[in-house]
């Protein structure tokens, strides 16, 4: 396996680096830009639906806005651990890296609770993706029943980055000390990533839906 | 391994500059909640907070994503292709508010919101 990861390294190396980076950290940033990509798709896709229809504004400010703001300071104190797990890693310690590792896991793992105690709060009122609870449709009548497709579709792909991001931290925290300082740096370029999409998730999705009373 | 070379791991940035960054997250994450309860035109509120969330954005990016110390020819190739692809999928909506008048309005009894 080494030989092949090297004959790897060796094809790709070249020896020359034009961009200052290896060619893995290069690979995750072109990955992250395909990501953007969907997400961008997503929300735009989103925007356009909610601009042309009656667009029902439901989300009271206990439980949902609470949560999701909760959310929002869960996730962005993981990235500043995620950042304090790079520093470490950059200066050779370890078995600090990996304690801060495991605390950016533990962090996405309690945003994942939140969000599903919160679409559980959703559900129960009677939100399904092609349909809206019969309160909603009174209150805001000819609305669309696209608002839980959208809610679902959109929060549920970044859960499920989110999970993806947990467990590979964990596979990271497990096996720091074989890995190189810059995969250790990869991992984290990822989990900032998904901490930049609910930067506008929660405004687009949350925000801009606050029931503003009456 | 010979031809490999290892390009010097450079580490910028402190623990402060990280720390003031998350602040001014945190802060900007308020802003947003705070918007969300006064009354202001949606326009408004989405030039906002899309400005705001744009800032976000760079910060994270510029600081904790560490692309503000990497080598400028990397920032040129991934920045501009992404701004550009995204704002060219703005190009639906002039058909999205088209479709919003011909969407379906609420007999007269019924009529207020939006």
């Amino acid at each position: 396996m080494a030989t092949e990861a090297e004959a790897i390294v060796n094809d790709w190396g070249g020896g020359v680096h034009p961009y200052r980076v290896g060619h893995r950290k290069l690979g995750m940033w072109l990955f992250i830009m395909s990501d953007s990509l969907t997400f961008s798709a997503l929300l735009i896709g989103y925007a356009y639906v909610r601009a042309s229809n009656v667009w029902p504004t439901p989300f009271k400010f206990s439980p949902s806005i609470v949560f999701s703001s909760i959310m929002t300071l869960v996730l962005l104190s993981s990235s500043l651990t995620m950042v304090m797990a790079v520093s470490a890693s950059a200066h050779a310690k370890r078995s600090t890296a990996r304690k801060w590792i495991l605390a950016t896991a533990l962090l996405g793992a309690t945003f994942i609770v939140l969000h599903l105690y919160e679409w559980r709060h959703l559900i129960g009122e009677g939100l399904s993706p092609f349909q809206l609870p019969a309160e909603w449709a009174e209150r805001w009548p000819g609305a669309t029943p696209l608002f839980g497709a959208t809610f679902f579709g959109i929060t549920g792909m970044h859960m499920f980055h989110v999970l993806t991001g947990c467990i590979y931290l964990l596979v990271v925290a497990g096996r720091v000390n074989k890995l190189k300082h810059e995969d250790v740096e990869i991992s984290g370029l990822y989990w900032h990533f998904v901490d930049l999409v609910w930067m506008f998730v929660f405004p687009m999705i949350y925000i801009l839906s606050v029931d503003a009373g009456k | 391994m010979s031809t490999h070379i290892e390009f010097q791991e450079h580490f910028a940035g402190s623990n402060k500059l990280f720390i003031s960054v998350w602040g001014w997250l945190l802060l900007l994450t308020g802003l947003e909640v705070f918007l969300g309860y006064i009354h202001l035109p949606v326009a408004y509120m989405l030039v906002i907070l899309m400005g705001a969330s744009i800032i976000k954005a760079a910060l994270i990016v510029a600081y904790f994503m560490h692309l503000r110390f990497e080598r400028l020819n990397l920032i040129l190739t991934i920045v501009p292709a992404l701004v550009i692809c995204i704002c060219l999928l703005l190009v639906f909506f002039p058909d999205s508010f088209r479709a919003q008048g011909l969407r379906y309005s609420p007999p007269p009894a019924a009529t207020e919101k939006h």
